[in-house]
């Protein structure tokens, strides 16, 4: 039987990791992750999971722990949070390069100094060429649901590539939600057991992703490559698929909201895509032709449904949550690159919001979609870069 | 030992198997070499144990033999070596 529990998105995806059936978690702790570890130490204390528990001495070990265990043949998880995650980053070029299927919780929080323990994306959006997919959630519900999905989607033969699923911090993280927990039978269908690319075998010993040189290098990374690309049209089926299994779907790649007929299309990531919502609501009252999109797998980018949104908008503002230091927004920049061979390019206006947990309410969202309406009618973008909020 | 021709054919990941000196004749790159003192071994294997590149085996009797074939002469045997037995010497040149 289903069940719902009311929880935070940490706990949530605790239960996702015992739903998935992990079988070697390494556990480090860091806030804001700190409780998705604990609650998962709960669940192998009570019998409820059956896992190796490891608490390592740092995250860097963290990752090291995993990689070790998916190449002797299990199913891993583990979660962390911005200093933590940016300590394991050697790790995470091996861990892709190495091909191997582990998936990652990061709660994301703004990166130090100035210490911060409030959320925005400039930790996991660091480790942006890591050769990890990254997934971003929009609430509780998602997380436990992605997770899941990324499971099936990572040791899927065509992609064999870890996945960094990621929430906000205290918005999600500590954020109580009503949830659906789906029947585990149902879920060991949709997920079989643990399937990697290749093992560790000590009968038959063989050194994996050893020296090479020059002469073969490139084509393991173009390999990799082609794996983003096969994940980009593997995720909208596998979601598709559990949308009829379980009744829950994201849109795939991007969560499309009244993008329909839309002169304007707000994109963002993560929770700033609910109040989107809001915004898109309130907006069209006033008979505004807005629409909204999140994305929602940021690697690999979406970069033909971001085209497709752009035949019909006249206007796309994003909303980053991160600052690229003497560019501008990830997204933003994303954005364009992906419709530079486009002949009729919409307007694309760039809004920095949010950073270090400052609130970016539906009331922001309304403010900056009416700036971007009047640029529209003005017909030019007339500052690049515009910080939402900002101190005089 | 074979390579692949095409991309197709290539694995997630290179792959080596176990071989004996894929890099050739490694001993030509010590400087300095171990020298065994078997009338003070005490047969304790603690060299045989630490050498990195298993260039040292242990006899019938497990007093240790180092292959100069492929020991690059780090020095780690004199050091673990508890008796002080193995003694590091200048290469001639």
């Amino acid at each position: 039987m289903a069940q719902i529990v009311i929880d935070t998105a940490n706990h949530i995806a605790g239960y996702a990791a015992k739903a998935a059936r992990a079988k070697v978690v390494a556990a480090y702790p860091i806030t804001p992750q700190t409780t998705i570890v604990e609650k998962i130490a709960e669940f192998v204390e009570s019998g409820e999971m059956e896992a190796e528990y490891i608490r390592v001495e740092s995250e860097h070990s963290a990752m090291a722990a995993c990689i070790g265990a998916a190449a002797a043949g299990v199913r891993t998880f583990t979660a962390t949070s911005a200093h933590g995650l940016a300590l394991m980053h050697e790790a995470l070029h091996w861990a892709s390069g190495a091909r191997l299927p582990i998936v990652m919780v990061v709660v994301n929080r703004a990166m130090g100094a100035p210490w911060s323990i409030w959320p925005d994306f400039s930790d996991s959006l660091s480790q942006r060429d890591t050769g990890w997919l990254q997934f971003y959630c929009a609430d509780n519900q998602e997380v436990f649901d992605t997770i899941i999905q990324a499971y099936r989607l990572c040791e899927d033969e065509r992609v064999f590539l870890p996945a960094m699923v990621c929430l906000e911090g205290f918005l999600l993280s500590h954020t109580y939600m009503p949830v659906q927990i789906h029947n585990q039978n149902e879920i060991d269908d949709f997920l079989p057991p643990y399937k990697s690319g290749w093992t560790l075998d000590v009968n038959n010993p063989v050194t994996h992703a050893n020296l090479v040189s020059p002469e073969w290098y490139m084509e393991f990374r173009y390999m990799i490559q082609e794996a983003m690309e096969n994940a980009k049209r593997l995720i909208p089926e596998i979601d598709m698929e559990y949308g009829r299994r379980f009744g829950f779907q994201y849109g795939g790649l991007v969560d499309k909201y009244q993008c329909e007929n839309a002169d304007l299309i707000i994109c963002t990531m993560g929770t700033i895509g609910c109040e989107a919502k809001v915004a898109v609501d309130n907006l069209r009252k006033n008979g505004l032709k807005v629409g909204a999109a999140r994305i929602r797998v940021y690697r690999p980018f979406p970069v033909e449904e971001i085209r497709k949104l752009a035949l019909q908008a006249r206007i796309i503002a994003t909303i980053d949550r991160h600052i690229s230091f003497g560019m501008e927004g990830f997204l933003a920049s994303e954005v364009k690159a992906s419709l530079y061979h486009m002949e009729d390019k919409p307007l694309i206006a760039g809004f920095i919001a949010g950073l270090g947990g400052r609130d970016v309410t539906f009331k922001t969202i309304e403010g900056i979609a009416q700036k971007s309406l009047k640029w529209l009618e003005r017909g030019r973008v007339e500052k690049e870069t515009e910080w939402i909020d900002l101190r005089e | 030992m074979s390579f692949p021709k095409t991309r197709k054919e290539m694995p997630l990941t290179p792959l080596s198997l176990p071989t004996v000196g894929s890099m050739g004749k490694t001993g030509s790159w010590r400087t300095f070499k171990p020298v065994v003192n078997y009338s003070t071994c005490t047969k304790c294997t603690l060299c045989w144990i630490y050498c990195p590149d298993g260039a040292i085996t242990r006899r019938e009797d497990d007093s240790p033999e180092i292959d100069y074939e492929y020991c690059k002469g780090c020095g780690i045997c004199a050091n673990e070596c508890p008796v002080k037995a193995i003694t590091m010497e200048r290469e001639e040149e």
